[in-house]
């Protein structure tokens, strides 16, 4: 195809023919350019890649990596980290009951609560996750069963939702507003949280419900229709999600802000999991302002109502504290990946040292002429 | 002929006529053309006008034809079936519209591309429609555009002026009613044809006026065969006239030499000749693109397993969850539930559009684009660029750059390929004497000297020959004082050069052909002959009284002169075209025609027919001479004769010793050939020039008889069959009807007629034809090709006889050519040897240097030539393509049964010689100097498929040998014998056996074969071979119209094929394995998700990145390294052309390449998934902020192992990593900010904005890319130290100063030259078969073998130049 491009002066015979007539007077030469460019002599590197070449850079590599790795792996331990399972999968568990009665369509909740201790202080500010197992939000109907339109306070996607919330989209002949499987499926349990002091008394942690979801989700991706007055003039002839107990305007009575689709738990809900095993930000503790920690050690409990099931896929349920520093929650993978790597070149970089001086000494001599 | 046109054409009518009577809807035979003048509309306007269009589409059509034509290709059918299947809801995995974007994307570029093609040539189309010509109209001729023209036109056409369309010539100012033509357009040869005017307008003495034109023409229908009109003018009487290729002037042609003509326009347009012989080039896959496209299907087979697997374990995922339905397995839209055997089902058709990147859709196209440019610094090149013709390299294939650097035989034409096709004339023998012409040896020495030292310092003006050889400067002022000198004496090629610019039109013209100097002796001879000519005409003595050894020289030189096609002129001035008319008569038609010229009453008669009138009529010059000497008074000839020539105003008589006017010297010969120029020149510089060619008549000019004008009576033109061509003349002086046949020595020698050995004169004929076979064995020795000269005098019973049965045969209607080829031959019996003549035709620049350099790359070179065999050695001796010191197998065979014999006893010798005395031995002794020299004896691994080396040995073979040899039954024993030789000449080849020759080779050895030719007889070859190559030479373009690549010169070859074609072949194997690692890389990414997504189809991968990952983030780099990435720099990959056998040996991209780099790709997608994936595991990361990371990771690892395999960094290779890079950036800050709502499901607003503000992405993108390419990076870096490849061992050669490097080539090169050749294997001897188990076994084998092929390079640098005394660079692959 490309080929007539350049045939094309030679399939037509009357080019030179034309050129012949009109042009006698300077025989143009056809000689190339002369310049670097077209004649393929670019100033150009050219590295080779023998044992002796590469060797600097495996010991560079091996030299800077394992320090940042044992740097970040210091890091991650210095995060305090505390899980608890509440599933209720065993017979011993506290919401074994629970968890064993409860299905979606339950209509009274189910209490249950945790103790636990906390061995360490939880200095600075803590952050409450509820963490799910085997919960596959990253299926791929699932991930696309929603409606961002609406949920951007789309007037006409709030009437008519789109085909993608199939069949989360109407009900009982209503739109469901929010639409979708995402939605319906909206993690439900209330999570409570309870200092035991060494008299025995509960106190109940403040936890703070603001600043868990992305500012731009909660100001610029999710918005109610038609502002945030009067949400329930807004939502009027559309259906609560199947699954859900309360209409969408009435997710968190405490706070007006706090309501309809820019309700920070259903906003961080809303953002799909990666993996089939996370954590989704629940509560913030914030640090306290005296020098007393966030969490001091001690006994805890863990108030749960339990409305969410997760028998159906085998899946479990945690509350996770944790504190975080610059590189995110704990993890000390990436430390142990550094220091790993780091090795790896070093040790690379010995047997290229080794490589080079039994093997590669002639060509180092060709190198040196004088 | 005439009859028979005639009676044709009759017939035709009278059939249309019936035809016309019954239905006009029946399809006519013929063309019908109406005179058409202006008036009245058109009659012809149902046929074609002149308007062409060679543009593929209208503004209407181009859509839906462009789109036709793209879905012939297999790729796009299948990613639009994929994308089509995205608008399926069940099984859609993207957004339906933006999974259609890189199929329209690659769709539109090549629409574009087309739409640009075909925009240029809309423009050259309109340029030359709209270019200017005379037509008649109203009674006077107006300009008017191309376009413009009909047929039925009448069109004036002058000088120079370029055929707008078929015209029929009908008049012309020329006074023999000629028309000039140069056809150099369509055929390429350069020399000016003359076409007729129609008879019937032969006589037309006033200007030709359209109006009176009164008939109707009835012609063929379009055809594309240039050599063939027929058809006839109805005139209004009724009367018939016949029309002939020689009365059409075709398109494209030009006019020359005729001041004005005038011709009704016959096929316009789109139906002229030229255009109906327009064809496209031609495509040719590439080997690598064969290679490619099982590894595309390899990766059909991936993806289909990837999604398999993925479907099976969907199935099992929705399976283990059996009723309890999860919350997040949403039902279909439908509410339905999905079985987990539907819902596999469904998978695997969403995951073959996920994984669609896999089979890569962008590699095409980037293929195409890199080729393109390859094929542009191919044409950019300077060393490729011909300085005397100003002609460059041209590449005709796109498509197959690669392949010139996997070439592995090379079949080479001689003439005009190895040698340049200028023919010189060197030496002759006549009548048993040898005229050795050593003056002329000595001039020809010199034009070498001075173009080898022009290049140095030019020296000024040619003193240097003047001072180097007084002989030759003796010889010259004779020459100039006699006849042909002309204003050229310094015969540089550089004048040459300027000569050939200056004479455009005149072909095989160098001073170096056109300067004979004469061999004194002959010289004086010719004079004496000359001499005594005048004195025996004078006195009235009959001719037939001079001694015949002078006769036989006279006969020699005038068979030189007459006997060929050579066409005289003098372009520049045409109206003083030296003319020499008898009367306007043709070669001998009918009997009745010739019993009118040969009674004897004609010449009696004065003017009574129109035949041989017209002393008087203003056109015919020196008339009469052949009659008037046919006279008995010679006296009164005479008189007339020289009454005529005073009277003569344009050519004024010429004297003996007199010195030309100088526009005498601006004669031009064209001839179709150049060895028939360089026997005229010769002929001249014996003053016997050829001073006038017309169809019926030949004026000779001769040293004291002035001009002499021969009666052409016919012209049996040369065919390579007969080998000959003869005229048939009538002699002026002795009025005999004289055969002239010059042709091949081993044809003519047998067409001699016996001598009487009782007679004197037959001895002495015997003696001379055995002296002459003598010196014809000498002159082919010598590498000259030789020409016999032989006569035979006719009487005119005889010619009448033969006449007879001739014109029958001409106007036969079937097996014509084999009656007008029996016919000839009965003219050509019982000749009489008059000598024989030796033309050099000299080696090429550079032409045993490129031989020897190629044959180091492990080329093997094959000659084929049509030159008999002893030349062809000689020619092969002195290229170097024999060695002396090599033992040359000579195959002549009589018979099938001979030739099986023949080629058994070779095997057997080459077995005996070279096998039992162990290989080991036979490589030692050939590198005696080489102790560390590793021998693979293959005996040892493979007793059975005895490894045939190429040995030193030479196969020469001829043409009728190689008939038998080409046989079925013998073919696999001729490629055994000639596959262990080193070298092969087939000598007195046809075409057919050359393209024969090629086909055998390449089918059966399945080899990379390149052909490369000069002329119309390589045509077929250049076709055949996997790479053709034309040489842009003196024989005409139909080699390189045929051709894929087009040099100016042999010696270009090795540029071609070790630079270029080594560079193509390693930037795109390179390229294509790195997409195919890419995609697989890339691809794999989301393969992996599957596990973690319970195999829903899901990716984590945004769609827009997923979908322009190929086309937008990763292709630009790939695509600068593929264009300019050199493994070895041009002048190492010269130096040392073993480093070619990388390419051949396809060392760059074998079949285990592709796997390894889809387990890299593998691998290294697997570290790119995995270390986000422990990184982020068990957080809050959503899936596209999970994803991004993800695919900035497999960009960044993919640019850096681009960077790796990166051999040349330019500025250019940074740049467009950096742009890579930021593009990609830009465009996701930018996608990730424009839209809150939108791109649905991933939504990724903000996203790329908060990772770019965790410092974890950052860690990851250092961490990632070095974990990911440590194993390439370290497997790299002991392959360069511990068995470098060959190529990296040039690499480390191109790292030394240049001064060191230098010295080492010197060294290496030498030494590199004689070191071992390849060894290929060869397959067994008797089970030759190429399928089955064998092709298998063979195959393993060649793989074991080929990289055996080792090249060992040993180089000794000089003590005081390195520090250790000795380097060697030791190269095995393996």
């Amino acid at each position: 195809m490309m080929a007539s491009s350049y045939n094309a002066k030679e399939e037509d015979g009357h080019h030179s023919g034309a050129s012949n007539n009109g042009g006698a007077g300077v025989v143009k030469s056809k000689k190339p350019d002369n310049t670097a460019f077209k004649q393929q002599r670019l100033p150009a590197w050219q590295p080779i890649l023998t044992a002796g070449t590469v060797l600097p850079a495996f010991f560079v590599i091996g030299l800077i990596f394992i320090p940042i790795g044992i740097g970040l792996y210091v890091t991650s331990n210095n995060i305090k980290e505390y899980e608890i399972d509440y599933t209720g999968a065993d017979i011993n568990d506290a919401c074994y009951n629970c968890a064993k009665n409860f299905s979606w369509n339950s209509t009274t909740p189910c209490l249950c609560s945790v103790p636990f201790t906390l061995e360490q202080p939880f200095e600075s500010n803590v952050f409450m996750y509820y963490g799910l197992s085997n919960f596959y939000q990253n299926h791929r109907r699932y991930v696309k069963s929603r409606d961002d339109s609406q949920l951007n306070g789309d007037r006409s996607a709030l009437k008519n939702p789109s085909k993608e919330c199939e069949p989360y989209r109407t009900s009982e002949g209503k739109p469901i507003a929010p639409c979708g499987a995402i939605a319906n499926s909206l993690f439900n349990d209330t999570l409570e949280l309870y200092h035991i002091d060494s008299n025995g008394t509960r106190n109940a942690i403040p936890l703070v419900k603001k600043g868990i979801a992305w500012w731009t989700d909660k100001h610029v991706k999710f918005r109610n229709p038609g502002g945030n007055s009067n949400l329930t003039v807004a939502f009027q002839d559309t259906s609560k999600p199947v699954n859900w107990r309360k209409p969408v305007f009435d997710l968190d009575p405490s706070d007006p802000e706090n309501n309809g689709f820019i309700n920070e738990d259903f906003i961080v809900w809303m953002r799909t999991a990666a993996l089939p095993t996370f954590r989704k930000l629940y509560r913030i503790i914030q640090k306290k302002p005296s020098t007393t920690p966030t969490l001091p050690s001690g006994k805890y409990v863990l108030e749960i109502t339990y409305n969410y099931p997760v028998r159906s896929f085998d899946g479990r349920k945690r509350m996770i504290l944790s504190t975080i520093s610059w590189m995110g929650g704990k993890n000390p993978f990436l430390g142990i990946a550094y220091i790993t790597v780091g090795s790896i070149c070093f040790f690379l970089g010995v047997v290229l040292l080794i490589i080079h001086h039994k093997y590669d000494t002639r060509n180092n001599s060709a190198d040196i002429p004088s | 002929m005439a009859r028979d046109t005639e009676d044709r054409a009759a017939g035709t009518h009278k059939a249309e006529r019936r035809q016309r009577g019954r239905s006009k809807k029946k399809p006519k035979e013929t063309r019908t053309v109406r005179v058409h003048t202006g008036h009245e509309h058109n009659p012809n306007r149902h046929y074609a006008n002149n308007r062409i269009k060679t543009t593929k589409y209208t503004v209407l059509s181009f859509l839906p034809k462009n789109l036709f034509e793209q879905f012939h290709r297999f790729a796009n059918v299948y990613f639009v079936f994929i994308a089509l299947l995205n608008f399926v809801p069940v099984v859609n995995a993207f957004q339906p519209e933006l999974a259609l974007a890189p199929v329209v994307f690659i769709l539109s570029v090549t629409a574009i591309k087309d739409l640009w093609e075909d925009y240029r040539r809309h423009r050259s189309d309109t340029e030359i429609n709209h270019m200017d010509c005379l037509v008649y109209t109203e009674r006077r001729y107006v300009e008017r555009f191309w376009k413009e023209v009909q047929v039925g036109d009448f069109i004036r056409l002058r000088c120079n002026e370029i055929l707008p369309a078929d015209v029929l010539l009908l008049s012309s100012s020329d006074p023999d009613r000629l028309c000039h033509l140069e056809t150099a357009t369509l055929d390429g040869e350069t020399n000016l044809k003359q076409r007729q005017v129609v008879r019937s307008f032969f006589d037309l003495d006033c200007e030709f006026d359209p109006l009176k034109f009164n008939g109707i023409i009835e012609c063929e229908k379009p055809n594309n065969d240039l050599n063939r009109f027929r058809g006839y003018i109805l005139h209004r009487s009724g009367s018939r006239d016949a029309l002939y290729k020689d009365n059409l002037l075709l398109r494209g042609c030009t006019v020359r030499n005729t001041e004005e003509a005038v011709g009704i326009v016959i096929y316009a347009g789109h139906e002229t000749k030229a255009m109906l012989n327009n064809n496209g080039p031609r495509y040719k896959r590439s080997k690598l693109e064969r290679q490619m496209n099982v590894h595309v299907f390899w990766c059909v087979v991936i993806l289909l397993l990837m999604c398999l697997f993925a479907a099976i374990g969907h199935g099992l995922w929705v399976f283990q969850y059996g009723d309890k339905r999860p919350v997040f397995d949403v039902l279909s839209p439908e509410g339905a539930e999905l079985s987990p055997v539907v819902a596999a089902v469904y998978l695997f058709l969403t995951l073959i559009i996920v994984f669609q990147v896999l089979i890569p859709i962008s590699l095409f196209v980037s293929i195409e684009i890199v080729k393109v440019c390859q094929v542009f610094f191919i044409h950019q090149d300077q060393d490729l660029y011909d300085e005397d013709s100003d002609s460059r390299l041209q590449c005709r294939a796109l498509n197959i750059t690669e392949d010139l650097g996997q070439t592995q035989y090379v079949f080479s034409d001689k003439t005009g390929t190895l040698t340049e096709n200028k023919m010189v004339f060197r030496r002759c023998t006549v009548a048993g004497v040898e005229y050795s012409h050593d003056a002329n040896a000595r001039r020809l020495a010199l034009y070498q000297e001075v173009d080898s030292e022009e290049e140095e310092v030019p020296p000024p003006g040619g003193s240097l020959r003047r001072d180097s050889s007084s002989s030759q400067q003796s010889s010259r002022v004779v020459l100039r004082s006699l006849s042909t000198k002309t204003h050229r004496r310094t015969g540089s090629r550089a004048d040459a050069k300027r000569a050939s610019i200056l004479s455009k039109h005149t072909a095989f013209s160098s001073p170096m052909e056109k300067d004979v100097t004469p061999d004194p002796q002959l010289l004086d001879k010719v004079n004496e002959c000359g001499g005594q000519m005048d004195f025996m005409r004078f006195h009235g003595q009959p001719v037939s009284q001079l001694p015949s050894d002078l006769a036989d020289i006279m006969d020699f030189f005038m068979a030189l002169t007459v006997c060929n096609t050579v066409v005289v002129s003098s372009p520049n001035q045409p109206r003083q075209k030296v003319r020499m008319r008898l009367e306007s008569k043709s070669p001998v038609k009918t009997i009745e025609d010739f019993i009118k010229r040969f009674t004897p009453s004609r010449l009696t008669s004065g003017s009574s027919s129109s035949s041989s009138s017209s002393l008087a009529t203003s056109r015919s010059s020196n008339r009469g001479c052949s009659g008037l000497l046919s006279s008995p008074s010679a006296e009164s000839t005479l008189a007339k004769l020289q009454e005529e020539q005073a009277a003569l105003g344009s050519a004024p008589p010429r004297y003996d010793g007199t010195p030309r006017s100088p526009e005498d010297g601006e004669l031009r010969y064209e001839a179709e050939s150049p060895d028939e120029a360089a026997l005229v020149y010769a002929a001249r510089a014996y003053k016997c020039s050829l001073v006038g060619r017309l169809p019926d008549q030949v004026t000779v000019e001769l040293p004291h008889l002035g001009k002499l004008s021969f009666e052409l009576l016919h012209t049996l033109g040369f065919d390579s069959t007969r080998k000959r061509m003869s005229v048939v003349v009538r002699h002026p002086l002795t009025d005999q009807i004289t055969v002239y046949t010059k042709g091949a020595d081993s044809v003519i020698m047998d067409l001699i007629k016996p001598p009487d050995t009782e007679t004197s004169k037959g001895r002495r004929q015997k003696k001379l034809v055995l002296r002459t076979q003598n010196y014809l064995n000498l002159y082919a020795a010598d590498g000259l090709r030789t020409l016999c000269i032989a006569k035979k005098v006719l009487s005119k019973e005889q010619y009448a006889c033969w006449l007879q049965r001739h014109l029958e045969a001409e106007t036969a209607i079937q097996g014509r050519e084999e009656l007008l080829f029996d016919s000839a031959l009965r003219l050509e019996t019982n000749l009489q040897l008059l000598g024989a003549t030796g033309i050099e035709d000299r080696l090429q620049d550079g032409v045993p240097e490129t031989i020897a350099s190629l044959r180091q790359a492990g080329l093997q070179i094959w000659v084929l030539t049509g030159d008999k065999q002893e030349t062809a050695v000689n020619v092969a001796y002195a290229c170097k393509l024999l060695d002396p010191e090599e033992e040359i197998l000579t195959l002549n065979a009589d018979s099938h049964e001979a030739c099986a014999l023949l080629l058994e006893e070779s095997l057997h010798y080459i077995q005996t010689k070279f096998l039992c005395s162990s290989s080991d031995q036979a490589a030692k002794a050939f590198l005696p100097n080489f102790a560390p020299f590793e021998v693979y004896p293959p005996s040892s691994s493979s007793p059975h498929s005895a490894a045939f080396t190429v040995h030193r040995l030479g196969l020469v073979i001829d043409g009728r040998t190689l008939a038998y040899a080409l046989d079925q039954s013998l073919e696999d024993r001729f490629l055994a014998v000639a596959r262990s030789c080193r070298s092969v000449l087939c000598c007195r080849s046809t075409p057919l056996q050359k393209s024969t020759v090629v086909k055998l080779v390449r089918n059966k050895l399945k080899v990379m074969t390149l052909a490369i030719g000069d002329g119309a007889n390589d045509v077929s070859m250049i076709q055949v071979a996997d790479v053709g190559v034309g040489i842009s030479g003196q024989e005409g373009m139909q080699a390189v119209m045929a051709s894929d690549f087009a040099l100016p010169r042999f010696r270009y070859l090795q540029k071609l094929l070790l630079v270029h074609g080594h560079w193509s072949y390693s930037r795109l194997a390179n390229m294509i394995l790195f997409f195919f690692y890419k995609n697989a890389m890339f691809v794999a990414l989301v393969f992996w998700y599957q596990f973690y997504c319970g195999f829903s189809g899901s990716a984590m991968i945004d769609q827009w990145y997923l979908i322009f990952f190929n086309l937008m983030f990763s292709a630009f780099p790939q695509l600068v390294t593929g264009t300019l990435d050199k493994d070895v720099s041009a002048e190492t990959l010269q130096q040392l052309p073993q480093l070619y056998m990388s390419g051949q040996n396809s060392e760059e991209y074998k079949p285990y390449m592709f796997w390894m780099n889809m387990i890299d790709a593998f691998y290294q997608s697997l570290v790119c998934f995995f270390i986000p994936y422990f990184a982020y595991a068990d957080s809050d990361v959503d899936v596209f902020t999970w994803g991004t990371p993800i695919t900035t990771l497999a960009l960044l690892t993919i640019l850096v192992h681009l960077g790796i395999e990166t051999r040349t960094w330019t500025w250019m290779n940074c740049l467009s990593i950096s742009f890579s890079v930021s593009l990609f950036f830009t465009v996701s800050l930018c996608y990730n900010a424009s839209c809150p709502s939108c791109f649905s499901p991933s939504n990724p607003y903000w996203s790329m904005q908060r990772l770019l503000q965790d410092p974890l992405f950052y860690l990851l993108c250092v961490l990632t890319p070095v974990a990911a390419l440590l194993p390439r990076y370290f497997y790299r870096a002991c392959q360069g130290t511990l068995f470098p490849s060959p190529v990296q061992v040039g690499r480390q050669l191109d790292k030394l100063p240049s001064e060191t490097r230098r010295n080492i080539l010197n060294l290496g090169g030498v030494e590199a030259g004689s070191a071992v050749r390849p060894v290929p294997h060869f397959l067994s001897l008797g089970t030759p078969s190429p399928e089955g188990p064998d092709e298998n076994h063979q195959r393993t084998e060649e793989l074991e073998f080929l990289p055996l092929v080792s090249w060992n390079v040993f180089i000794h640098i000089p003590q005081p130049l390195l520090c250790i005394s000795e380097m060697e660079f030791r190269v095995c692959v393996f």
